[in-house]
């Protein structure tokens, strides 16, 4: 059973959302998406100061199977990625929700995090995926 | 294969001052290096081939043969690839100086060997797909794709249509989207239904008037003829789209019928497949593209003619997509392929096709008891079987696959087409004989006993090859893609 | 007739069709439309028998000339260069060229280890950090190069010079075509890529700046600059290189390359009417996930021993499908085995020194040439191998006199330079002898005048 955390919000991507100030959100795939991915090889990051699109690709997660892109949940300025990634993409598996964050993003649009799932709603989501 | 020590780079081989090649002396007056070539323009460093004697070469790639196996080795029923035998003749043939010495940009009355070739397999090729013209030039089945969907797409564009759409079934080759792609067209994918045909409400459903083409393999991926293939041409061509026959599966219907008579527009052959050439390791292939008659004023060009008894290169075709390759493809595939054809005749290559299917059917039934068939009707040169009943207990495919190493055999492909759960695609080919057929089939009844019985044996294989299973995680995690002097 | 091919006797044919409870093949194709089936024979030539077939290839093969028999100054992107004996051998076993792509990496290690060793010898003669496993030639090798600039830098402008190979010039503008590129062409001067015209057509929206070296006309660029250009606005710089003259010549990579491209046939290819030839392809290190085909990696398996699979997969073609940065499947491969193997038996000396052999030949050639009345070597810049000389005649009346004397003659120029009629373009190897030479400059002393 793949780890879902109280705290954080959640896109149908399989994304979270961490607030972490004033309109400024962390990014990073769920343990179960990092679960069906596999072992990751590469991770592709945005660039710093790239505007990400809310539902458009900012990058991608590589396993040896399979690439898949990373949709930003939100739209916004991307302030900080986690460049850690880019020599040890393991971290993702070992730590999806906290040393395997990927960007920081600057919401230009506040409102969408109304629209991202809660913890019960993407638990529910990805019981129907199992 | 009992060599199970690791083998030396040929790097670590090396010592200065051996040789295996030597080079004639200077007979031209001696001229300082320096003199032609400023100080900018000359190497600083040398690169660091190889110093090897003549023996330590021949030593060390005799030992990495040693480690490889192809069709001479052992049956390799690899789903889609059609690894029939490579007749020798055809080796020969190619290595003659005639053809293998001659360069492109000869005068054409120096060449009239080789565009005769090149035009009788046109001629051929066009007579076996039922079509009105063929190019030569693309280098591989993919290419072939590619060059085929930009015909199509300068075909439209000459009609003055906007058609942007390709559409592929949910069980094609990887390459056929990737192809499109490449062509620049948006992908549409049709689903199959639950027997493993094209679903033609889909269908109906997805076709219009931003169709460009369909692409369709048939037989398809899953081994079965698309018997509504007419109903199919029809809809697409109703729709003013093109369809297009990925010809990787040709080896099913040699002789039997032919893609231009079932309405396909655009096909693409593997000489490397149905027509004997060897696949070298993975290449070089050779994959001609026929189209018909509204399609021949975009053809690649040059294109070779006949004018009398003169053969020639015709550059000045102002509708022509251009060139997707250097010079007139690679005639030397093209040369074994003519071979086999001229071997072969009409009669050799419809028992081509009609033992590809008898060998295929044969085994499927034999197997039938012991592990899933998806689809269960009649196939052609190929069919699937699911490892769904052995995954249950515990045993993948990969592990049915990687068992099978253990008996010299190379496994089929798996895991495609990706529409059936734990696939293996099994492709015998007309070339191997019952006995051979009877050994395999009698190896995957044992490996379905042990997956109930002794599934360690099959988790854990290869048991006896020169390495066993490979990290694959940490060779894309960390790459190490050539070899450095430590 | 008999089929050697197919092994099925009529006791198989019966006991099988017993198996599967038919009567007759055609219920094994009954799932054709009746209306399609064929009915008849194809229309082709009846078979023929081993002899007859070799009677009938040897009868084609001699109505061509060929180098064999005829000493070839024709160069121009295909080389009539010297193949040590061994790499027919190698390329001759069975193992090697009966199998197919190596996907079961436990039973094809000598393949996967024969690429790694090419991709590092490619590494090497260009300067470059990574090199895939091969392209289908030098031309889609240079297609390639230029996609994958345009997905890098997502500019869509393509930058290249008329110096580079006509027919390369002609693949790139097919592929640009069908990513929707846009590709601009820039002039020559004195048998080099008109720098200032460089500058001018590279700007903020090129993906990439593309040459050739030595380039087409036989000159070798000045990469030093020409790699100021390209980066200036932050476009890729591509150099599709002849991997010989890199025995002799300072490595693109060492100028600053992004990505060199080339194809690999003057190391162990015939020259074969144009192909089979092997393009290769390398790259810097920040390229190494964009690269196209397969590539091959050195790994553990899981008792530790060294082996090698293929790598990087995960972008490509079969997984990634209409996302894949590329379509390529099938490669060179086996052409690439016999690129190491000439690589291997030519050696570190042994490149340095064939390479030597074609500058100086080439050298004596021109020199000769030179002091013929009516014939002139235009161009001033350093060459390598080829060198372009104006004739007092049109080029195809002079190879129609010198095929006379058993020479393939040179490239005519007019054909896709429509500037340089009665200029043409020959190359010099290290196969040519000086007899072989002289006799060429005899040749044209006696066609200078109709």
């Amino acid at each position: 059973m793949s780890n879902v955390l109280p705290n954080l919000k959640y896109s149908k991507e399989h994304e979270w959302i961490e607030v972490i100030g004033d309109n400024k959100v962390r990014i990073g795939i769920t343990d179960y998406a990092q679960h069906s991915l596999g072992d990751i090889v590469f991770v592709e990051l945005p660039g710093v100061g790239d505007l990400a699109e809310a539902d458009e690709s900012m990058g991608t997660v590589e396993s040896v199977k399979a690439v898949s892109d990373v949709y930003s949940p939100v739209s916004g300025e991307v302030l900080e990625v986690n460049e850690a990634l880019e020599d040890d993409p393991e971290i993702v598996n070992n730590d999806p929700y906290g040393e395997g964050w990927m960007a920081i993003i600057a919401l230009s649009d506040p409102s969408q995090l109304d629209g991202l799932l809660t913890a019960e709603q993407y638990e529910a989501l990805i019981q129907e995926e199992e | 294969m009992t060599n199970t020590g690791e083998k030396a780079i040929i790097f670590e081989l090396s010592k200065p001052g051996r040789v295996a090649s030597n080079l004639p002396a200077l007979d031209v007056p001696d001229v300082d290096v320096a003199s032609l070539l400023p100080a900018g323009f000359r190497r600083e460093v040398p690169a660091e081939l190889p110093e090897v004697s003549e023996l330590q070469l021949m030593r060390h790639y005799t030992e990495l043969s040693n480690r490889n196996h192809g069709v001479d080795s052992g049956f390799y029923p690899l789903g889609s690839c059609t690894m029939k035998y490579n007749p020798k003749v055809n080796e020969d043939v190619a290595r003659f100086p005639g053809f293998s010495q001659i360069h492109p940009y000869q005068q054409e009355e120096t060449v009239q060997g080789a565009l005769q070739l090149l035009y009788e397999l046109q001629e051929d090729l066009a007579e076996i797909t039922g079509m009105d013209g063929v190019t030569l030039q693309p280098a591989a089945g993919a290419h072939g794709e590619w060059t085929g969907l930009m015909l199509i797409r300068a075909y439209h564009a000459s009609r003055g249509e906007q058609r942007t759409k390709v559409i592929v079934p949910d069980s094609a080759h990887g390459t056929n989207p990737a192809s499109a792609a490449v062509a620049g067209f948006d992908i549409v994918t049709v689903a199959s239904n639950a027997e493993g045909y094209v679903d033609i409400e889909a269908l109906r459903q997805v076709v219009g008037s931003d169709t460009a083409a369909l692409m369709l393999t048939n037989p398809n991926t899953l081994g079965i003829f698309e018997k509504d293939i007419l109903e199919i041409t029809k809809i697409v061509h109703e729709a003013g789209g093109l369809v297009y026959y990925d010809g990787a599966n040709a080896n099913a219907i040699l002789g039997k019928v032919r893609p231009g008579d079932m309405g396909f527009d655009v096909v693409h052959l593997n000489l490397h497949k149905t027509f004997s050439t060897p696949h070298g390791g993975g290449g070089p292939g050779s994959g001609p593209v026929g189209v018909k008659q509204e399609l021949l004023p975009f053809l690649p060009v040059p294109v070779i003619v006949k004018k009398g008894d003169i053969y020639g290169l015709e550059t000045n075709r102002p509708q022509s997509i251009g060139q997707v390759k250097a010079y007139y493809g690679n005639f030397g595939v093209n040369v074994r392929a003519y071979t086999y054809i001229r071997t072969m005749g009409p009669e050799g290559l419809r028992l081509v096709s009609e033992y590809a299917v008898l060998n295929a059917n044969y085994m499927m039934r034999q197997l039938a008891p012991y592990y899933d068939v998806p689809c269960p009707q009649i196939c052609k040169h190929e069919f699937v079987l699911s490892g769904r009943r052995q995954k249950k207990q515990g045993v993948r495919t990969l592990d049915i696959a990687k068992r099978l190493l253990d008996f010299g055999y190379h496994p089929p492909t798996i895991y495609f087409p990706l529409i059936v759960e734990e696939c293996l695609m099994i492709e015998p080919t007309e070339t191997e004989s019952k006995e051979t057929l009877d050994e395999f089939i009698n190896v995957m009844i044992q490996i379905a006993k042990e997956a109930e019985e002794t599934p360690e044996i099959v988790q854990d294989a290869p048991h006896n090859t020169v390495v066993s299973r490979l990290d694959e995680v940490t060779a894309a995690r960390k790459p190490v893609l050539r070899y450095t002097k430590e | 007739m008999v089929y050697r091919y197919l092994p099925v006797t009529a006791e198989d044919r019966k006991e099988m069709f017993a198996a599967l409870g038919i009567t007759g093949i055609d219920e094994l194709f009954s799932d054709i439309p009746e209306s399609v089936r064929l009915t008849q024979d194809l229309n082709i030539p009846a078979a023929l028998s081993e002899p007859e077939v070799l009677r009938t290839m040897t009868g084609l093969a001699r109505k061509n000339v060929s180098a064999d028999q005829y000493a070839c100054f024709l160069g121009a992107g295909t080389y009539d260069h010297y193949i040590p004996s061994v790499v027919n051998h190698v390329i001759s076993r069975s193992e090697f060229y009966t199998a197919y792509t190596p996907y079961q990496p436990e039973i094809s290690q000598g393949e996967l280890q024969a690429i790694f060793e090419f991709q590092t010898m490619i590494c090497e003669l260009t300067g470059m950090d990574v090199s895939n496993a091969s392209m289908y030639d030098g031309a889609t090798a240079l297609a390639e190069a230029a996609k994958m600039a345009a997905g890098k830098t997502r500019k869509n402008k393509i930058v290249v010079s008329k110096a580079v190979h006509p027919e390369y010039r002609a693949v790139l503008a097919s592929y640009c075509h069908g990513q929707n590129l846009e590709l601009v062409e820039v002039e020559t001067f004195n048998g080099l890529t008109d720098l200032s015209a460089l500058e001018t057509a590279a700007d903020g929206d090129t993906a990439a700046v593309l040459v050739q070296y030595p380039n087409f006309l036989g000159g070798i660029e000045d990469l030093q600059r020409i790699e100021k250009i390209a980066h200036q606005h932050k476009g890729l710089f591509i150099v599709s290189a002849n991997p010989l003259a890199l025995g002799l010549l300072q490595p693109p990579g060492a100028f600053g390359a992004d990505a060199v491209v080339g194809d690999a046939q003057p190391f162990g290819m015939p020259m074969n009417f144009g192909g089979p030839h092997c393009g290769y392809f390398a790259v810097k290190k920040e390229l190494m996930r964009q690269i196209p085909g397969r590539i091959v990696g050195q790994t553990k398996d899981d008792k530790g021993r060294r082996g090698f699979v293929l790598t990087l997969q995960a972008r490509e073609q079969h997984i990634r499908r209409e996302k894949a940065i590329s379509n390529i499947c099938s490669n060179q491969a086996l052409n690439a085995l016999a690129a190491a193997v000439a690589m291997t038996a030519l050696g570190k000396a042994g490149v340095q020194e064939m390479a030597t052999l074609n500058l100086k030949k080439a050298h004596y050639a021109k020199t000769e040439i030179e002091k013929v009345g009516g014939y002139e070597v235009v161009f001033t810049s350093p060459t390598f191998n080829e060198f372009v000389v104006k004739t007092p005649v049109a080029v195809s009346d002079i190879n129609k006199g010198l095929l006379q004397q058993q020479i393939i003659g040179g490239y005519d120029l007019s054909r896709t330079y429509p500037e340089l009629v009665n200029h043409m373009l020959l190359a010099v190897t290290e196969l040519r002898t000086k007899e072989e030479i002289d006799r060429l400059v005899k040749g044209l002393e006696g066609i200078q005048h109709d």
